[in-house]
């Protein structure tokens, strides 16, 4: 792999001495004091972490010949994800996960927060958004077949995410405990729960109890909040360790323009 | 993907690899560019549409319709065209749990070494299919219309009869429209399939039978005790006339 790495930019390579440099003297203009305090920064945290290596190794890392612009529907996935989690925080600051008090919270989030309603609606709108952009992303790959060897592991790691994704929007829609949100969960829990085998342990796992109440929403709270933002997060990690291991396949009909010869000699 | 495919593979990709452009700045920039593009439809979505809170949930009255969010429509659909309850389990978790399965499994049995679109005609024509059926699936969940809604005339024994008999009919029409029996119970043409077809329930219960159930069911249905005696009295009695081909 070493013969493939780039060579390092040109404003980070060591510079050769001019011969009107007096070694061991002190920059002379303010700017080149900056730069300097900040490369010598820079090179501190390096030699403690060794981080440079591989953020080089990830940021200038090639990309195939022929890549277009469905290939940033992963990337817009990740950023519809960020943007959910920064919202999701602001509304959190607000929103109180108890029976009594939920619908009210988000009553006064909506109606007396400033901006309020528009965090809540960027944080609504951007769920769909999101899912969108996910069977879009799924979409490309498939249609690529990106998902054959070597880069199996990444679409069972994506169907994952897609999973999580789903569920996250589902225990989202319980949480302003308002009629719809109220009674659509109830029929999804009990459809959960008409399911062979598990159904019934699922439904009341995720009832938490025989009734549909606090401990409900308690529990979709820590769901949506915590368990599962946490699990699609080490699933985003371990996918874009593989996509920039394995690299980003090439568009299918791109080929390469070895002589035709050549070919011939392998076959 | 036999070992010389596979081989075959790797070398043409590394040649591509190496005739490509650094990721950074070149695929960071179009990154960033759609980043942009995915902010401006979330903050102008949330502008345009705003976020909408109902009234608050209320277990007791139910006058609201479970709807989920549009994206899980084509699931309810399933449920919805898969009629008798005997395999409403199969519709709710075996098909969804089939798909998903397949899909997990995809690239263990689809292991040729082609590629390109035109030349994988079994995969496109499943991913195709596939696409159509959840869009078709999604339209019709989006205009199934309002599920508190039950279309059907009185039958004529009660329309005969007219006076109070007719009335408490149609009042008890409207307590079931109102209730939300539709999202879990069919009734004539309209309703869902997650509890008892309840289109000949008359002639399977007695009246004191369904106004136990009303108070007090079987999980997952709620309780009803909440309703007023003479709403509770034109429900039973609205059931009570759905009798085997009076309609
Ligand atoms: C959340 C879903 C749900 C809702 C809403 C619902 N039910 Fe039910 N209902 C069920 C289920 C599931 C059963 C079957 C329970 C069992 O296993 O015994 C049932 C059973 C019944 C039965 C007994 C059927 C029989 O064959 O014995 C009647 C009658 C009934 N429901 C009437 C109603 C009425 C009237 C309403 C509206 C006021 C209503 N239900 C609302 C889910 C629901
Ligand atoms: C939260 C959801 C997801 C995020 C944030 C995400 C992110 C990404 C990113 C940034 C890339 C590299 C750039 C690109 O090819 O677009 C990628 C590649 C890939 N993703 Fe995802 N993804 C998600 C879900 C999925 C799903 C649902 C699948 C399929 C089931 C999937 C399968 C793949 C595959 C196979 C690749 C490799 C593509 C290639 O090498 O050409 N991902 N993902």
């Amino acid at each position: 792999m070493a013969n493939l790495r780039p060579p390092l930019p040109r404003a980070l390579r060591p510079k050769p001495k001019g011969p009107s440099e007096d070694n061991g003297h002190a920059p002379t203009g303010a700017r080149e004091a900056v730069a300097e305090k900040g490369i010598s920064a820079v090179d501190w945290v390096d030699e403690r972490t060794s981080l440079s290596g591989g953020a080089r190794w990830l940021m200038f890392r090639k990309i195939p010949r022929g890549t277009n612009w469905f290939y940033t529907l992963g990337s817009a996935t990740l950023f519809a994800f960020l943007a959910q989690a920064v919202t999701g925080v602001i509304l959190a600051m607000y929103y109180d996960p108890s029976a009594t008090r939920a619908y009210e919270s988000v009553r006064y989030i909506t109606n007396e927060v400033f901006l309020g309603e528009f965090v809540r609606g960027m944080h609504k709108w951007g769920s769909t958004v999101m899912v969108i952009l996910v069977f879009l992303h799924m979409g490309r790959t498939f249609f690529y077949g990106a998902y054959k060897y070597p880069r199996e592991l990444n679409w069972v790691i994506g169907v994952v995410l897609l999973l999580l994704t789903l569920f996250m929007s589902f225990t989202g829609y319980l949480l302003p405990f308002d009629q719809r949100s109220f009674w659509a969960t109830t029929v999804g829990v009990a459809i959960n729960g008409t399911g062979p085998l598990v159904g019934p342990y699922l439904n009341d796992f995720l009832r938490a109890g025989p009734e549909f109440g606090t401990t409900t929403l308690a529990r979709f709270y820590a769901l949506h909040m915590l368990v599962l933002p946490g699990a699609i997060a080490a699933m985003i990690g371990a996918h874009l360790y593989l996509v920039a291991r394995l690299g980003t396949t090439a568009p299918p009909w791109i080929k390469t323009d070895i002589d035709p010869e050549l070919r011939k000699e392998d076959a | 993907m036999n070992a010389r495919e596979k081989e075959a593979y790797l070398r043409e990709y590394s040649i591509l690899k190496s005739q490509g452009k650094p990721f950074f700045p070149y695929s960071v920039a179009k990154d960033g560019l759609m980043a942009v593009v995915v902010m401006a439809s979330i903050i102008g979505m949330s502008l345009l549409f705003g976020a909408e809170l109902g009234p608050k949930a209320d277990p007791t009255t139910t006058t609201y319709t479970p709807r989920p969010e549009w994206y899980f429509f084509f699931l309810f659909e399933v449920l919805r065209v898969i009629k008798p309850p005997s395999l409403t389990p199969l519709a709710s978790i075996g098909v969804p749990t089939i798909c998903m399965i397949l899909l997990f499994l995809l690239p263990f049995y689809d292991r040729g070494p082609e590629r390109r679109p035109e030349r994988r005609p079994i995969a496109m024509a499943a991913g195709l299919f596939t696409i159509a059926a959840m869009a078709f699936l999604t339209y019709e969940g989006a205009i199934a219309g309002s599920p508190n809604q039950v279309d059907m005339e009185a039958p004529a024994a009660v329309a005969a009869a007219g006076g109070e008999t007719l009335r408490q009919w149609e009042s008890g029409k409207q307590v079931v429209a109102q209730s939300g029996c539709l999202a879990c119970h069919k009734i004539g043409h309209n309703g869902g399939v997650l509890g008892p077809d309840l289109t000949e329930i008359g002639s399977a219960a007695s009246r004191a039978s369904l106004a136990r159930v009303l108070v007090n069911p079987t999980q997952p249905m709620p309780e009803y005790s909440a309703l007023s005696e003479s709403k509770r009295d034109d429900l039973v009695e609205f059931l009570a006339q759905l009798k085997t081909g009076s309609h």
